[in-house]
């Protein structure tokens, strides 16, 4: 039982970090229609940039600062503007194509440019194991799932309670209503693409260690992303959270209890079994279609 | 088609089947990969081109057949049944996968596809009992006749031109039509009596079927496989095939498949800066072209 307790713990902790990456992914999509096939190496660049500044000599908070910047700028800014603007017009497809170009692109750039081998990533909180009861927890875990689970509800108390944030659900609603009552559409639009690559920053800190910091580690994440994403429900911010931390708490069950090598199939089988039943996700709303 | 059309396709036709007389044996390989790679995509474009739906696991399909081909043809099946096994277990596996996913329409196919071909990949590499895991299946026959390189390369052309027929056929059809009608506009379709769902399924039990047809004739060129072949990325590389070469183009994967089989010969030289520009390129074309390749000529004459 305290086994079972145990991988329950430290599967909330890696969904946690599931979430934060598929939190961005939904926020990208309800502002902005774009379904980020790259949102993987999104967490992938930022661990990269991270690992070049401290190569630099520079501590670890410092390098992490100028990597949330950097990130903003490329994967914010200039993401925005030079693929996902002058693709909207041709509709979903193309930039669903373009972002899937990008992702190959981004990760054989680094393999090429930096390493092809995985790369040890400095931890953020220490890795001693602490005892809670009957549990023993890494309290790396734990510091894990707990700035998780504060920036996931920072992000929706932002989103609920700001008038920006509320601003921002306004476009994400109705883009031409949003326009009629003077909101700025497109500061909105980039505000949602600077968060999302701040919550890529953040994953990219929190799951390295793990991961390993290496040209392909965005694949798995990437993947997860989507799938806690839809599994919670795509239009809806709460369920990113609730969604990766399903998926997290299956994939240590599965992996424990049935099969180590069919853990990555955890999430697939979850996603497929929910849209069976329940295809707007768990906490979702349906959507209209017009045509 | 135009008449130009059709003397390109035809000149192009005679020049594939003469290419071999000038070619050493990896240039004939090569063109046979272009076959198997022109068989997949074929199968790829219905499902993206035609029905309009995303399928990020192609390769998955291809590798279904090519292991299903191996295995079967290593118990002594003769490659004629087992061509119609692989494609008939590919279409039925198209048809169970495709149904959760089609009765929400989005993206979720591209979703779902995505998900098996990574489960796909680990179930190739881990059930080594079946596939020999990570050390692969080696020594498959090819069908007795077309044993050597040059009869071999005769053998998938012809079987690829069979292949392009029926598609023809199947675009042309009320069926084919009513994929169109789908792509352009599903609610629109719906309201004219198209049963959305059970043509985008379909579609895409179609496409995965070509792609189970496209793995055993691959299997039988490589003579060995192993599940490196069938991963995620190869998916990709097909997709972007299809769309690069013009999507909904009868000959967008014909196009595509000589790219993407002879870029990397080319390009070898640039080591992973080739997969580096390849993915940069693609952001490009969709930005300045996102109908394709073969859409540059209707460019040139409405500009």
């Amino acid at each position: 039982m305290s086994d079972f307790l145990q991988l329950v713990v430290s599967g909330t902790a890696v969904g946690a970090i599931y979430a934060l990456a598929a939190l961005g992914f939904t926020l990208l999509w309800q502002a902005s229609g774009t379904i980020n096939f790259a949102q993987g190496e999104f967490v992938m660049v930022p661990a990269f940039i991270t690992l070049l500044c401290l190569g630099w000599g520079m501590p670890l908070p410092l390098a992490f600062a100028v990597t949330c910047l950097v990130a903003m700028a490329l994967l914010g800014v200039a993401f925005k503007n030079a693929v996902v603007d002058p693709l909207r017009r041709h509709g979903v497809i193309p930039l669903v194509i373009a972002t899937l170009g990008l992702s190959i692109g981004l990760k054989n750039l680094v393999k090429a440019g930096y390493s092809a081998g995985p790369q040890p990533f400095p931890n953020v909180f220490p890795d001693t194991l602490l005892t809670l009861g009957p549990l023993r927890v890494s309290a790396y875990d734990l510091g894990a799932l707990l700035l998780a689970g504060v920036i996931v509800f920072g992000v929706q108390a932002f989103l609920n309670r700001t008038v920006t944030g509320r601003a921002m659900q306004a476009v994400a609603q109705n883009t031409e209503a949003a326009t009629v009552l003077g909101i700025n559409v497109k500061r909105m639009v980039l505000y949602v693409f600077l968060i999302n690559a701040l919550l890529a920053s953040v994953t990219a800190l929190l799951v390295t260690p793990t991961y390993l910091a290496k040209f392909d580690m965005g694949d798995a994440i990437g993947v997860k992303a989507f799938y806690a994403a839809i599994i919670g429900g795509f239009n809806q911010t709460r369920g990113a959270l609730l969604g990766g931390v399903l998926v997290g708490v299956l994939e240590n069950l599965t992996g424990a209890y049935v099969s180590p090598a069919y853990k990555e199939g955890v999430a697939l089988m979850l996603f497929l079994v929910v849209i069976l039943f329940k295809p707007e996700g768990l906490l979702g709303k349906a959507e209209e279609r017009k045509v | 088609m135009r008449k130009v059309e059709v003397t390109i396709v035809g000149a192009a036709l005679i020049a594939i089947a003469l290419a071999p007389l000038g070619l050493k044996n990896y240039g004939i390989y090569l063109l046979t990969l272009w076959c198997v790679y022109v068989m997949a995509g074929m199968g790829l474009n219905l499902t993206v081109g035609y029905a309009g739906q995303m399928s990020i696991g192609h390769a998955a399909f291809v590798g279904i057949g090519a292991y299903t081909a191996a295995i079967l043809m290593k118990l002594g099946w003769s490659f004629w049944l087992v061509l119609p096994a692989a494609a008939l277990l590919c279409f039925a596996v198209g048809l169970v996968l495709g149904f959760p996913a089609l009765r929400v329409q989005h993206h979720y196919l591209a979703f779902a596809t995505l998900g098996f071909n990574v489960l796909m990949f680990l179930f190739f590499r881990n059930e080594e009992w079946l596939t020999g895991g990570t050390f692969g299946i080696s020594g498959i026959p090819r069908p007795p006749l077309f044993d050597r390189s040059g009869a071999y390369f005769y053998f998938t052309y012809g079987s690829t031109l069979v292949l392009a027929l029926a598609l023809a056929w199947i675009i042309r059809s009320p069926w084919g039509r009513a994929f169109a009608a789908l792509r352009d506009n599903p609610i629109r379709a719906e309201s004219l009596g198209v049963n959305i769902m059970a043509y985008t399924l379909l579609a895409f039990a179609i496409g995965a079927a070509f792609a189970g047809i496209a793995g055993a004739y691959f299997a039988s060129l490589v003579e060995f496989i192993e599940p490196a072949p069938f991963s995620l990325t190869s998916s990709l590389m097909m997709l972007l095939m299809v769309i690069v070469g013009g999507s909904g183009r009868f000959f967008g994967p014909m196009l595509g498949a000589a790219i993407v089989v002879l870029l990397p010969e080319w390009l070898r030289v640039m080591k992973d800066w080739y997969l580096v520009m390849f993915g940069l390129a693609v952001v490009a074309l969709m930005i300045w072209l996102p109908g394709g390749l073969l859409s540059i000529p209707e460019r040139l004459r409405r500009a």
